[in-house]
């Protein structure tokens, strides 16, 4: 889990948002200390089905050492961890909501966030609900929208740069990535 | 010390995708010559071969030497990420496989590596992928070619022997108007020269045999990709994969499931990969690249104005000299010029070209005899009798090649000795 130290600058990627939308929500400093300081991750539409995107997030963040939390009204269990049906259910402090629903049901997730004092929001790619951004940036939240969290730690960390990726983190000195 | 610094083309040639490990601190980049890697556990192994986890099995798929070459390589053109292959004409097939499916169509530039055009033209309709070739010279050939089934535009930044330079702009539009992504081989000009992503390029392929491994050491191809390409709805990327239990490479890699599925489908299923050893090869070519290719473009200007201005010259084709149909694109997209590989034709001695052509590579002794571009050397061929010597008068024309045409490769020599070199063969067959 977490990230090096080093350097690194942006690189833009296929995304719906604007240059300015991307500096305020695709922040490469806000998401490196994202994933450096988060413990607890619910990720809110977590799906028991092996072949979805949210179930390779979820077993990918697992692996890498973070508490899981599925959020998901119609399972027991996903991944081995206990699901509850909403955020409010969450017994434990919550550092990052990770969202997989449609554009339109963000708000609500967004208003169950701010409500368990979450320190973050993270829409996943594809999500983009600009108002929904606003609401948490208001509130304090932390946003990352239409990105991936696996992936974005996958790059930083180095695990991508297995599969060719640019990480773009550039020093001579004897640092791990692989901390 | 700023986060944000955005570190310079040399720099990232030496140091982007290398970090010295914490173990044996070993300031060069290691030779990972190993075939596979211990798993830690068996779930863990089985995580890695669902794409649940990032990390190494085979070395078919990836490799840690490779993936320092990979990175450095996709930092130098401004993509996302990159793919090695065992060559130029593999990192085309890997290309081209994972972005269609049988029954496909993609349009291309006649102006192409004669190598690139009979794979299109041929060994790719037993994929049933069928090629247009359209003449690039005029924007409205691209247009016209188009239809709904094209998945692909392609081109070459400069293409042989006409030394054209490629449309960029004019047909970067055209695929962004039809939702199309253009593949650039950037070979001749290398990231140093152009950077085609820069100029709307989607994805950029190299024969990095060429001037990215520098030395004639290796075969080797590599594949970047921008990111940039909205593949949410295009079929090959975005269409569930059966050998992966119907996983969908751009829900689950995003802007990186073109990449993933180039190396997880085409390169597993193709074995086309790249060996560590070459990889290490690459990197020290990249190292050096900036260098090299300054003097290469400064030698070639010297070499194709000594050319131009020689009496027993018929044409020079390069379009770093101004009166080359594409000096002004040149100067725009090859600012620090147009490479270091152009064709000329001699006048016919005894109303012979091909004889002459011939006679002229046999009298030269600094210049080698070579079916390669992109040494440090100075390379020289005259296809009419080597590559395509078994082609009539009448087949060369329909090919395109004049007899008497001669393709230079200019490498770092001392200048005065490529001039004497070509001076001198010049006097013998004039004797
Ligand atoms: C422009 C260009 N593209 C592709 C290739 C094919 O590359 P390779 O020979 O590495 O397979 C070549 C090789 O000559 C080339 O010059």
């Amino acid at each position: 889990m977490g990230l090096g130290t080093s350097l690194s600058c942006d690189i833009s990627m296929n995304t719906r948002l604007s240059a300015d939308e991307i500096r305020k929500y695709q922040n490469s400093e806000l998401i490196r200390k994202l994933l450096n300081g988060a413990k607890t991750i619910a990720i809110v539409g977590l799906s028991d089905k092996k072949e979805r995107a949210s179930n390779f997030v979820g077993s990918y963040l697992k692996s890498e050492g973070y508490t899981v939390i599925p959020v998901n009204p119609l399972k027991q269990e996903i991944l081995g961890e206990k699901c509850y049906p909403d955020l409010a259910s969450i017994p434990v402090p919550v550092d990052v909501v990770d969202v997989f629903r449609r554009p339109d049901e963000i708000v609500g997730v967004i208003q169950e966030a701010i409500a368990i004092k979450a320190k973050a929001i993270w829409m996943q790619l594809g999500i983009v609900n600009r108002d929904a951004a606003e609401l948490a940036v208001k509130n304090g939240l932390g946003v990352v929208m239409d990105r991936c969290m696996k992936m974005e730690h996958g790059r930083y960390n180095g695990n991508l740069h297995w599969a060719g990726m640019n990480t773009e983190i550039i020093t001579a000195k004897k640092v791990s990535r692989f901390i | 010390m700023s986060e944000k610094r955005k570190f310079g083309f040399e720099t990232r040639m030496l140091h982007a995708g290398h970090i010295p490990d914490s173990y044996s601190g070993s300031r060069a980049v290691p030779i990972y010559q190993t075939a596979g890697y211990v798993f830690d556990s068996p779930e863990y192994a089985a995580s890695l071969f669902e794409l649940k986890q990032y990390g190494n099995i085979y070395t078919r798929i990836s490799n840690p030497t490779t993936a320092v070459f990979e990175e450095r390589i996709a930092s130098l053109e401004g993509g996302t990420g990159a793919l090695a292959t065992a060559s130029g004409q593999a990192a085309q097939l890997i290309t081209m496989m994972t972005l269609m499916n049988p029954g496909d169509e993609f349009v291309a530039s006649s102006h192409l590596y004669g190598g690139t055009y009979t794979q299109f033209e041929h060994t790719f309709k037993k994929l049933s992928i069928k090629v247009h070739f359209v003449d690039p010279m005029d924007i409205k050939n691209w247009e016209k070619a188009i239809t709904p089934k094209t998945r692909v535009l392609y081109g070459e930044t400069i293409g042989n022997p006409q030394g054209s330079v490629f449309d960029f702009e004019g047909v970067s539009s055209l695929a962004k108007a039809n939702g199309i992504p253009l593949i650039i081989d950037n070979t001749l000009a290398s990231p140093y020269l152009c950077r085609p992503l820069e100029w709307g390029a989607d994805i950029v392929l190299h024969s990095a045999t060429k001037f990215i491994n520098g030395h004639g050491t290796s075969i080797a191809g590599v594949i970047i990709d921008s990111g940039k390409f909205d593949f949410s709805n295009y079929p090959a990327i975005s269409s569930p994969s059966i050998p992966y239990h119907n996983l969908n490479f751009y829900e689950t890699f995003g802007h990186y499931g073109f990449l993933m599925k180039a190396r997880c489908e085409s390169l597993r299923d193709t074995g086309a990969t790249i060996s560590p050893f070459d990889s290490f090869l690459l990197i020290q070519g990249l190292e050096s690249l900036s260098v090299r290719m300054d003097r290469h473009v400064q030698n070639a200007l010297a070499v194709a104005t000594f050319l131009k201005n020689h009496p027993m010259v018929d044409w020079v084709n390069f379009a770093s000299l101004p009166d080359h149909v594409h000096h002004a694109r040149a100067k725009k997209y090859l600012p620090k010029g147009a490479g270091s590989v152009f064709a000329f034709g001699i006048k016919a001695l005894n109303n012979n070209p091909r004889e002459t052509g011939k006679k002229f590579l046999e009298n030269l002794e600094l210049f080698s005899h070579v079916a390669n571009l992109g040494d440090c050397k100075s390379l020289v061929i005259h296809p009419a009798s080597t590559t395509h010597q078994q082609l009539s008068d009448e087949e060369l024309k329909r090919a395109n090649i004049k007899p008497e045409l001669i393709r230079l490769s200019v490498g770092l020599e001392t200048i005065d000795d490529l001039l004497w070199d070509l001076e001198q063969a010049f006097h013998a067959i004039s004797r």
